[in-house]
């Protein structure tokens, strides 16, 4: 059962326990799914500094970040307990462009050759872990939630503004990762 | 003392009807005499026990990886629009059932549901996000799973996304929505 629970899960097991998550949350306290919002309940609670988009009572919302720091844990537990270890399996394709940018490990699920404490002091390290979390901070709050929020929770309510956000996710990902991502790799 | 109370309780209340991010559900629905249960802070450990279940899914379906999320934006695997599409589906089918059969939380309050309303930040802010999504290979859920594995750099990415969140707020008015 462990040696099973160690590899990697295939799609059809992962993807349909992350969408019991919505009944689950429901279930235990009437909470919707989502995950961004964490960041807004931290800037209210941190640095509120009088913005009224950071003015309410957070401590109301304080089950999220119970609920993101669940995820950490998650993520600690799973790696000592629940993995082989062995280097993450990608398509040829992706493992010849990356490694013309000189991406070679794979042992992590966050490339070594990229985010590192060391890679912050390059170009590139700086602009994808810096950079790159701004827009994902900023993007997700201004569209009103990420892929929990939105492409999950929003869409197994059937609502449709949670279409058009999934789907400019997807375009703005797709447009970077083609189009843009080679130059920022080749810093 | 209890005049003061109410009314900073009106202003707390008019704040969340013009809040236009729908994601923090619970802030729209706040009405006045919410019988939202009073519950002492230990029961918040039920959420911490849920995100620690969503984590290990996280980790072990490897959609906190970059390298996943590279496949995705290049259509080179089919692994990710399997979750997704796959979660979405039981997320369907789960809230059907629950407005269906009128289902109720374990506390037996009626569960609600939100109408989300469209705006254009859902499209700027969407491309936005898919832009920093390509580049740091994560959403918020996987920035917390990924610190959980070790990768303790994946913080700096976090501060970031916060300050993200706070710049949002401080330009909010300025931005089209």
């Amino acid at each position: 059962m462990l040696e099973f629970l160690k590899q990697p899960w295939p799609w059809y097991v992962a993807g349909p326990l992350i969408g019991l998550m919505v009944p689950a949350l429901l279930l235990i306290g009437n909470k919707s799914f989502g995950i961004s919002s964490s960041l807004r309940h931290i800037c209210a609670a941190c640095l509120p500094a009088n913005i009224s988009f950071f003015k309410y009572n957070w401590k109301k919302e304080v089950w999220n970040l119970f609920f993101v720091l669940g995820i950490l844990i998650g993520g600690f537990v799973a790696i000592q307990l629940l993995s082989t270890g062995d280097p993450i399996q990608v398509n040829s394709k992706l493992q010849t462009e990356l490694a013309s940018y000189g991406i070679t490990n794979y042992n992590a699920f966050v490339p070594e050759d990229l985010f590192t404490w060391p890679s912050l002091l390059s170009v590139r390290g700086f602009v994808m872990t810096v950079a790159g979390g701004f827009l994902v901070g900023f993007g997700t709050r201004y569209a009103g939630g990420c892929t929990s929020g939105h492409a999950i929770m929003g869409l197994s309510n059937l609502q449709w503004p949670s279409l058009v956000a999934t789907i400019s996710f997807m375009t703005g990902g797709f447009i970077v990762a083609n189009i843009v991502l080679p130059f920022i790799l080749k810093l | 003392m209890e005049i003061n109370e109410k009314l900073q309780e009106k202003k707390h209340h008019e704040f969340l009807t013009e809040n236009t991010d729908f994601e923090v559900r619970s802030l729209d629905a706040v009405c006045f005499n919410e019988s939202e249960l009073k519950h002492p802070w230990w029961y918040n450990l039920k959420y911490a026990a849920a995100g620690i279940l969503f984590g290990i899914i996280l980790v072990k379906a490897e959609v906190i990886s970059w390298f996943r999320i590279q496949e995705m934006f290049r259509l080179q695997s089919f692994h990710m629009f399997g979750v997704i599409g796959s979660a979405v589906t039981v997320g369907i089918i789960s809230v059907w059932l629950i407005k269906k059969f009128k289902i109720k939380t374990i506390y037996n309050e009626p569960i609600e549901f939100v109408s989300k309303k469209f705006n254009k930040g859902n499209i700027y802010g969407g491309l936005i996000f898919g832009f920093g999504w390509a580049i740091t290979g994560a959403c918020p859920g996987p920035l917390f799973a990924q610190i959980g594995t070790g990768a303790t750099v994946i913080v700096v990415t976090l501060l970031s996304a916060i300050v993200g969140t706070w710049v949002y707020g401080y330009f909010r008015e300025k931005l089209p929505h």
